[in-house]
């Protein structure tokens, strides 16, 4: 057991702090979100000459070759400078795709890119039609002299205009909500048929919604094992759920720190509002969800890379499901320990909030989870008791 | 960052569970695990085990006969304990007035009290909660008067667990009545047999007789018998507060009571079908699970800053409040699994001599009156609103 960051753990979380808080103040990111690109070009250059594009991409491609653990780190830290930049989409997401999934070639020439800062992605899975399962693909790849033919309309793409490549998953083969049939491709967005509307989300990011008619892309844009998609969608999306645990942990720290802050200038009745024990009680349990919060995203952080897929996707989704709910209390109580102040544009707060309501849904909110936490249970109940219970008796 | 074990703490591990394994008694076990009523016997024979092993006071100097061992190591011990279902080391001899005798005692005390809370041959309970001093402990007022070489105490203290079991009583008592509250207070030691004392039963909700009414009416105490200096027992009573936290987060036993609580509502009923395939039921034993989740790696943070040597903090605080909500949380749903058979109240069947006919299944017998009972865990050991005030103080620094 060990819980301490190695050597170049601490390394990695420092250097990272620092960099954030020096280019990432929170007027910074206001202008930031305000410009036209929704993110910035300068960031995602500071972000590179830092290696942190690098993290958990393996060495030979330029990479940290970094974990669960140290992704977790990198996330935290963005969460809470509230970072808007594409991080998520290409460096985990996409970076995972290709690592855990791709051709020999397409590592060789995409995951460098990744780290060098010259390539952005977008991860392009749900549909209108779609909640948040990952089984339900109904955008459609057939295959036409020697091409692939891309058909269907994917939803709430994040970061969808601001990619290089986007990683589309489309079905292949069976029915629109097997598990088998699943393939994923590179699309370019400028190929000819694709079609984006890009908008801004709540939480300062941006998304786009792309539709493909006909696109025709080379047998080369497929990512893995044509129609057996879906291990890899799921196990990317689970390192894209653990990083998310960690961003919202990131954010929750911040919160947390605000309003304490709050509580001890803020003067009503001529003492500091942090003196009554009602708002002390409160405060409390924001730090209790915030610490238990940390414990479920290390435990996600740690089990995203096993091998056991089922260990990997109960701490996943248990951790999602927990912080989600951990997330929504820590984000209503510090709006509503900072008073009127907590519902203004011009905190923080505010900010972190609208953050945090993001992550509980993204990639499956907590009902989803709870579904696949309890997929993961073994149907046998092992009886406690050393001998079995007595049948049923009439009264005496 | 590792979570799983080392290879040397899985290896003590296999070795503390193959030694409970074959000597933990089975009827002892059996009566934990299916919540049956443990008597004064049962707990002191598996203290004496514990004893025999030399592992009784894992937290104790080695010099007084500890064993030197490693937060992780005694964490090992007490999840092992409490997954086989053994019956929890009671904590007043080994947990409370044995570390505050070590740190502040006499060497007559040591030499007389040490050995015999050891090897369970003294019972001690707590003589600190009186019925105005609660939360607000400090504001006592048992007497301790000195006359020659004695104090002759007079008060009543309340809630003294077990007390009907006890040879021996360790009090807070007033000896001055000037100054901070606080001060003045002093730590006595007290044979239970000394004449004056009387203790009176306390039956709570569940109909369980745990609690007790301790009245000391002109009690002679020999001097020897006071721990420290006097008027400064409360730095006796802050001490241990602070000390051997561990284990107060229950999750062994915790997860434990959770594997019960799936067994019965997947023997249990609805609309025919087991009771856990029931969304709406599951559900709730599903999100327990994942707090149990959090509160388990939680402990192990804990721990693991125990290991580097800082000093246990205002952090048990908070296993104290996630560890008993969940404890809570569990005797709750086993009591709602089980429907009307919680109704019926024959606490001869919590009994596993009891040769009667059950009414349901037997199982459900003892869940409504543990659900009754689990209410105390949110209020002892300082209620959950102090130990929100300590973590808002300590910590927050608000």
């Amino acid at each position: 057991m060990d819980f301490s960051y190695t050597e170049e753990q601490l390394l990695l979380k420092d250097s990272v702090d620092k960099f954030l808080a020096k280019n990432y103040s929170f007027e910074q990111r206001r202008e930031i979100i305000e410009a036209r690109e929704g993110y910035s070009p300068l960031a995602w250059e500071g972000f590179a000459s830092l290696g942190l594009l690098g993290v958990p991409i393996p060495e030979e491609f330029g990479g940290f070759g970094g974990h669960g653990v140290d992704t977790m780190i990198v996330m935290e830290a963005l969460g809470r400078a509230l970072v808007v930049e594409p991080y998520l989409s290409t460096v985990v997401l996409a970076g995972g795709a290709i690592t855990l999934g791709g051709s020999d070639a397409q590592r060789k020439i995409l995951l460098p890119r990744i780290v060098d800062g010259s390539m952005k992605f977008a991860f392009a899975h749900t549909e209108p039609g779609t909640r948040f399962e990952l089984n339900r693909v109904e955008t459609t790849a057939r295959q036409e002299g020697g091409m692939w033919v891309i058909n269907g309309q994917k939803s709430v793409v994040l970061h969808g205009a601001a990619a290089d490549l986007l990683v589309v998953s489309a079905r292949t083969s069976g029915a629109p909500d097997s598990p088998q049939g699943i393939t994923l491709f590179f699309v370019n967005p400028s190929e000819e048929g694709v079609v984006g509307r890009d908008y801004p989300t709540y939480d300062g990011m941006r998304a786009a919604e792309v539709t493909f008619q006909n696109v025709t892309i080379s047998p080369e844009s497929v990512i893995g094992v044509l129609d057996n998609g879906f291990a890899l969608l799921e196990a990317v999306v689970d390192r894209g759920i653990a990083a998310l645990c960690a961003e919202a942990v990131g954010c929750m720290g911040a919160m947390h720190a605000a309003t304490l802050e709050y509580l001890k200038t803020r003067e009503q009745f001529g003492v500091p509002i942090g003196k009554f024990q009602a708002l002390q009680h409160r405060m409390v349990d924001m730090l209790i969800q915030y610490e238990q919060a940390k414990s479920m995203a290390l435990l996600a952080a740690v089990h995203v890379d096993s091998p056991d897929a089922r260990e990997r996707r109960r701490s996943v989704s248990a951790a999602k499901e927990f912080i989600g709910r951990a997330g929504r209390f820590v984000g209503q109580q510090a709006i509503q320990l900072h008073g009127g102040m907590g519902v203004t544009d011009e905190l923080s707060v505010g900010h972190y909030f609208k953050r945090l309501t993001a992550l509980d849904t993204t990639f499956g909110d907590g009902d989803q989870h709870l579904d696949r936490f309890l997929d993961q249970e073994s149907a046998k109940v092992e009886a406690p008791l050393l001998k079995p219970a007595k049948k049923w008796k009439q009264l005496v | 960052m590792d979570l799983n074990y080392t290879p040397q703490e899985q290896a003590f591990r296999d070795e503390v569970r193959a030694f409970v394994r074959s000597r933990l008694p089975h009827e002892i076990s059996r009566k934990v695990l299916e919540h049956k009523k443990l008597e004064k016997e049962d707990y002191v024979r598996w203290q004496k085990i514990l004893y025999e092993q030399g592992w009784i006071a894992p937290g104790w100097p080695v010099e007084y006969g500890g064993t030197g061992w490693n937060p992780v190591q005694k964490h090992i011990l007490e999840e092992e304990c409490a997954e086989a279902g053994a019956p929890p080391v009671i904590a007043f001899g080994i947990y409370m007035v044995g570390p505050v005798i070590i740190a502040f005692g006499s060497p007559w005390q040591k030499q007389q009290y040490l050995p015999r809370i050891l090897s369970s041959d003294d019972w001690w309970c707590q003589g600190y909660s009186e019925p105005g001093a609660g939360s607000d402990l400090a504001s006592l007022k048992t007497r301790a008067e000195r006359q020659g070489d004695h104090y002759i105490v007079n008060g009543q203290k309340t809630w003294t667990t077990l007390a009907q079991h006890a040879d021996m009583i360790f009090c807070l008592v007033r000896t001055s009545s000037t100054g901070k509250k606080q001060e003045g207070i002093s730590f006595l030691l007290i044979d239970m047999r000394t004449p004056g004392i009387t203790v009176r039963p306390i039956i709570t909700l569940d109909g369980g007789h745990e609690v007790n009414e301790v009245w000391l009416e002109n009690v002679k105490v020999p001097v020897q018998n006071l721990v420290g200096e006097e008027g400064r027992g409360w730095t006796c009573a802050k001490f241990l507060l602070s000390h051997e936290r561990s284990g107060i987060a229950g999750v062994a036993r915790s997860k434990r009571e959770l594997r019960l609580l799936k067994y019965i509502a997947s023997e249990e009923k609805k609309n025919g079908r087991p009771l856990l395939q029931d969304s709406r039921f599951r559900d709730k034993v599903a999100r327990v699970e994942i707090d149990l989740m959090a509160l388990e790696i939680t402990n192990l943070r804990v721990l693991a800053a125990d290991l580097e040597g800082r000093p246990p903090g205002p952090e048990a605080s908070i296993l104290k409040i996630k560890g008993t909500e969940i404890q809570q949380s569990l005797t709750e749903l086993m009591m709602e699994a089980v429907g009307n058979y919680a109704l019926p109240y024959l606490p001869a069947a919590w009994s596993n001599h009891w040769l009667g006919e059950r009414v349901g299944p037997e199982y459900a017998a003892p869940l409504a009156a543990r659900y009754f009972n689990y209410r105390k865990v949110s209020i002892y050991g300082g209620s959950n609103e102090i130990q929100r005030n300590i973590i808002s103080q300590m910590i927050l620094g608000l």
